[in-house]
């Protein structure tokens, strides 16, 4: 336990500077989205497809105000509310993508690595492939196909994550896995007549996930960006399924033009800061476990005063 | 040969006195664990156009040692000492004044040499540039020639001017690292391991080159290797270093005829020749140099420690053949406090410190 | 290994072309049966509404639908090594023609933005990397972090509203009507036929429609430079040869300038070439977001009308072209490090 916790805590020990202050700083801010996620129905004043309250109807695009505190859209929803429920949307996505790549990824990865052949040449063709072509076109296309079977719904749109991010998690597996399956206590294994699957599972696999969290960080950013996206283009979720940042500023951007800014802006501020949150944890990490990037804390040289050795007058 | 330094006068012609005079030279790095202590302590001279060579094994301080000389240190680390180049003490230079002598007087060869040179420039370039920086009226002829001067003597050809680093092999590559640090005749040249990473046939074209630059160039040379054998054969004086001290030094002859320190005599018996018959090694390891051990550091390893050794730090004393070496065997006797040259306790010989 | 000169270049750029064919190859049949995965029938999802059941099938007919799959598969790939892009469905026109007309607001769009996105990452990107922990490093770290986190379209909102007024700037469309009406499509590119037609005001009218989104399109590509040119300066500050030049006492201006700038430009130019993937990507949203009349909002068009044939078409040349941008940046990356021609 005490061996998790230093280990846990070791980013935060052995670094200075900047990367410290990032990883700080990052799990504070992502801290604040996972706590409105969780809380958003007693945090949010209102529900995210709300449009009146005690029979009375909220304003259309109406200013900020004491009652709706980030103002109201055309939809005649509060905006607060719809960006404090956003964030459940958007970490529920994020979450169960990142989970499925990793279920997925993973095993792909290993297994890849570990037996090679035609099974891996194919896998690594087709991952290639998908990881040469514009994430985001991609995520369109495959939302473009799942529109008619399962809607704007928040598996439709993970799914669409998942096929986009999981080269990225196979590449890496596989790669560590290439690596570390030279290693002599792989052989030694094998030696002693352990099963192929024994060894991925013992072996590969604790070396292989380390690299697993700061990809995932890194990766859940970009997901909040390609969900965010989607939504703008209409691809993702609905209005009323749930709310979601990206669609609210779809809706808000006809609205720059008539001088409310209130609808687009806290969506838009919602996406920066969670993006930004889980970068800083991401490169913060990233900074730690990297040797070559890592700055350590050194502690300073302090000199007695010099001894002088017997003058060396004679010497030849 | 060898220059009598009798008389090492500060400031004097340059010619005639040591050109590097090294004083109590300490470089110790920090670490998030404390200070390690690289060079704890180190005194030796260089004459002109003498060649030091400092062996000692893996981890005593000797790279460390020439990187400090040359200001090469990476973060956190702190030297302290005097050394005298031609009368100036560089260690007391601000770093901008110090770095200025980089290249035209003091000249460093680096060990690796096929990451040394830029591999998106041609050799010409790194010439050219060097030269440049230091010779700013020369023009391009002038330049060229004197390149190509320094590189016929290091055996490449012309033609091969304006290719590029990864055309040439390891062997080359060291040649012309070689060539790019003496281009401006420096008066000092560090060269940390310059044979090591390359094979047994072509370090023995880089020494003989190392030989010749006495004669060619007027160079004051300290060679930096674990192998010595090298030493041997390019070498006018040597210094035996371990765990940060210098422990013997000497001319050759007198050194590995005549060793007086128990490291010098196991490191000599380790080498191997052809007439080697069984494998000698000196058991135990270097020791941690954060903490290291009390009294001489290599008592813990040396087969003629006495009692003394584990308490007081040998004191520094001429050799009976001229030289340099610290310790409790050599004397001086009046320090030894009494019943200090009984032979150390075995037990605690097994309490080593391990690194 | 003695050799007298550099290795040849032709030799190399044709290894490179050769190399190409199997990984379009290759992205063309994930395109293929990625599409073909689709539940459902393409043609009906894009024309249930208006045709009958009757007409329905003929088009699935002439369309080749009935076909066996791997016949279709095959019909696609030799349409496009005819740079045929197949047809339309909503409205029956060559994909073709659509690339044509449309394609030059988005390479319009994407150069310009990629220029801007070069002219203020790299410098910034150095400038952190040299003065690693400074200050400004930190400041310029900070930047890059904002343009990745902020999506596209909110900072083209943001434009909107905070800037293209008080600046007076267009926020829709690449020209005014008056302008494309004047022009005449020589090239496609807009920009480029108004400087043929030598309007000035066309063209003033043009570049003003070009600001904003290029702009905005820009800073999302920025970070990444920023990113990628920091990373790879504190490394080549760390190399063997740069200690060495400093151990010749070279000036420290020029050791950061010809041994660091340069080299760390070098890893970072192909890595930039790969960028061109996001600057796609980007360039949808900003067309979306500034009613840009390029490739990337006809797709979004074609995608809400359920056009099969036009999404795969426009799709299939999308991937060729960054298969195609990826071949010169690796012929440039051959021009500019020599090492990489053996």
């Amino acid at each position: 336990m005490r061996r998790l916790l230093s280990a846990l805590g070791k980013p935060f020990t052995q670094t200075t500077g900047l990367a410290r202050w990032m990883l700080v700083a990052g799990v504070a801010i992502t801290a604040v989205f996972v706590i409105c996620a969780i809380f958003a129905p007693w945090l949010a004043p209102y529900g995210f497809a709300q449009s009146s309250a005690h029979g009375v109807e909220f304003p259309k695009t109406g200013p900020p105000s004491s009652t709706h505190p980030f103002g109201t859209d055309r939809l005649f929803f509060d905006v607060i509310s719809r960006v404090i429920w956003g964030a459940r949307t958007a970490l529920e996505v994020v979450i169960l993508s990142i989970f499925a790549c990793v279920v997925l990824g993973v095993p792909l990865g290993i297994a890849s690595g570990f037996y090679g052949g035609w099974f891996d040449r194919i896998l690594v063709l087709v991952m290639d492939a998908l990881y040469v072509f514009p994430s985001f076109l991609l995520a369109i296309v495959v939302s473009f196909l799942l529109v008619d079977v399962y809607g704007g719904s928040v598996i439709a749109v993970s799914l669409s994550l998942t096929v986009v991010y999981i080269p990225q998690y196979y590449r890496v597996v596989r790669n560590t896995t290439l690596s570390a399956k030279e290693a002599t206590y792989i052989e030694a294994a094998r030696a002693m007549g352990a099963r192929d699957f024994r060894i991925m599972r013992k072996y590969l696999f604790g070396n292989v996930i380390q690299s697993v969290p700061v990809l995932g960080t890194l990766n859940a950013a970009d997901a909040i960006l390609t969900l965010a996206g989607l939504g703008f283009l209409g691809l993702g979720i609905q209005s009323t399924e749930a709310a979601e940042w990206g669609h609210d500023l779809n809706r808000a951007l006809p609205d720059a033009g008539s001088g409310v800014w209130w609808t687009g802006l806290y969506p838009g501020l919602a996406i920066v800061f969670l993006v930004i949150g889980l970068t800083l944890v991401g490169e913060g990490l990233n900074e730690t476990l990297n040797p070559t990037l890592r700055r350590r804390r050194l502690l300073p040289v302090v000199m007695p005063p010099r001894e002088r050795a017997t003058p060396a007058e004679e010497q030849s | 040969m060898a220059i009598d330094l009798t008389e090492s006068v500060e400031g004097a012609a340059p010619a005639q006195g040591p050109v590097i005079s090294a004083r109590d030279v300490r470089v110790w790095y920090g670490t998030t664990r404390g200070a390690i202590r690289a060079v704890d302590g180190v005194t030796f001279d260089i004459a002109p156009g003498e060649t030091l060579g400092l062996v000692g094994e893996s981890g005593c301080g000797k790279s460390t040692l020439g990187r400090g000389l040359m200001g090469l240190l990476p973060e956190g680390a702190k030297r302290d000492g005097e050394v005298l180049f031609r009368g100036r003490d560089i260690f007391s230079l601000s770093k901008k004044a110090a770095y200025q002598l980089r290249g035209s007087e003091l000249g460093m060869i680096f060990q690796e040499p096929l990451t040394r040179l830029n591999p998106l420039m041609r050799i010409s370039q790194h010439f050219e540039e060097t030269i440049k920086q230091h010779e700013p009226d020369l023009s391009k002829d002038e330049i060229r020639d004197r390149a190509l001067e320094v590189l016929r003597l290091m055996g490449i050809p012309p033609t091969r001017y304006r290719s590029y680093p990864h055309e040439f092999s390891g062997g080359m590559r060291q040649r012309l690292m070689i060539a790019l640090a003496l281009v401006l005749r420096p008066a000092f040249v560090v060269a940390d391991e310059p044979t090591t990473a390359l094979d047994v046939l072509v370090e023995a074209q880089i020494v003989q080159i190392l030989n010749d630059l006495r004669r060619n160039f007027q160079t004051s040379l300290l060679l930096i290797t674990h192998n010595v054998g090298i030493v041997a054969e390019a070498c006018d004086r040597v210094a035996v270093m371990y765990a940060g001290r210098i422990v013997e030094q000497g001319s050759i002859a007198e050194v590995f005829n005549n060793p007086q320190h128990p490291y010098t005599r196991a490191l000599l018996q380790s080498t191997i020749s052809l007439t080697t018959t069984g494998l000698n090694f000196i058991p135990g390891a270097p020791p941690d140099l954060v903490d290291p051990p009390d009294g001489c550091r290599f008592h813990p390893r040396c087969p003629d420690a006495m009692s003394v050794c584990a308490v007081k730090n040998p004191v520094d004393v001429e050799r009976p053949g001229g030289g340099r070496v610290e310790c409790w065997l050599a004397g001086p006797d009046e320090e030894i406090p009494s019943g200090g040259k009984q032979a150390l306790d075995r037990e605690e010989l097994t309490v080593a410190d391990e690194a | 290994m003695s050799r007298g000169g550099s290795g040849s270049l032709p030799t190399y750029i044709a290894q490179r072309v050769l190399l190409v064919i199997p990984m379009i190859w290759v992205i063309l049949t994930v395109v293929f049966f990625v599409l073909r995965v689709a539940p459902g029938d393409p043609v009906s999802a894009a024309l249930g509404g208006k045709l009958n059941a009757q007409a329905l099938e003929q088009r699935r007919e002439a369309l080749g639908f009935n076909r066996p799959l791997l016949a279709q598969y095959w019909d696609y790939l030799s349409s496009v090594i005819h740079l045929d892009f197949g047809t339309t469905f909503s409205d029956n026109q060559p994909v073709l023609r659509v690339i044509r007309d449309n394609g030059g607001a988005t390479l319009t769009l994407t150069v310009a933005a990629f220029v801007i996105a070069l002219v203020v990452g790299i410098p910034l990107g150095l400038l952190a990397g040299r003065y690693r922990d400074s200050v400004p490093d930190a400041g310029i770290r900070l930047f890059g972090i904002l343009t990745y986190a902020a999506p596209v379209f909110f900072v083209g909102f943001l434009m909107q509203y905070y800037v293209a007024e008080p600046l007076g700037l267009p926020t829709s469309g690449d020209a005014s009507p008056i302008t494309v009406f004047q022009v005449q499509p020589k090239t496609h590119i807009l920009l480029i036929d108004a400087f043929l037609s030598g309007n000035t005001e066309a063209v003033q009218d043009v570049l003003k429609h070009l600001i904003l989104p290029a702009v905005t399109l820009g800073l999302l590509i920025c970070g990444v430079f920023i990113r990628l040119v920091r990373v790879n300066m504190l490394q080549t500050m760390q190399t063997d040869y740069v200690e060495a030049a400093e151990a010749r006492g070279l000036k420290r201006r020029n050791v950061t300038w010809r041994h660091g700038f340069r080299n760390a430009l070098v890893p970072v130019i192909t890595v930039i070439g790969l960028q061109f993937a996001l600057l796609l990507s980007g360039a949808v949203l900003t067309e979306s977001t500034f009613n840009w009349p390029g490739l990337g909002q006809k797709l979004v068009f074609y995608i809400n009308n359920r056009d099969y044939g036009a999404v795969q078409g426009i799709i299939t040349f999308f991937a060729i072209a960054v298969v195609a941008i990826s071949l010169l940046v690796d012929i440039v990356n051959a021009l500019i490090d020599p090492r990489v021609r053996y």
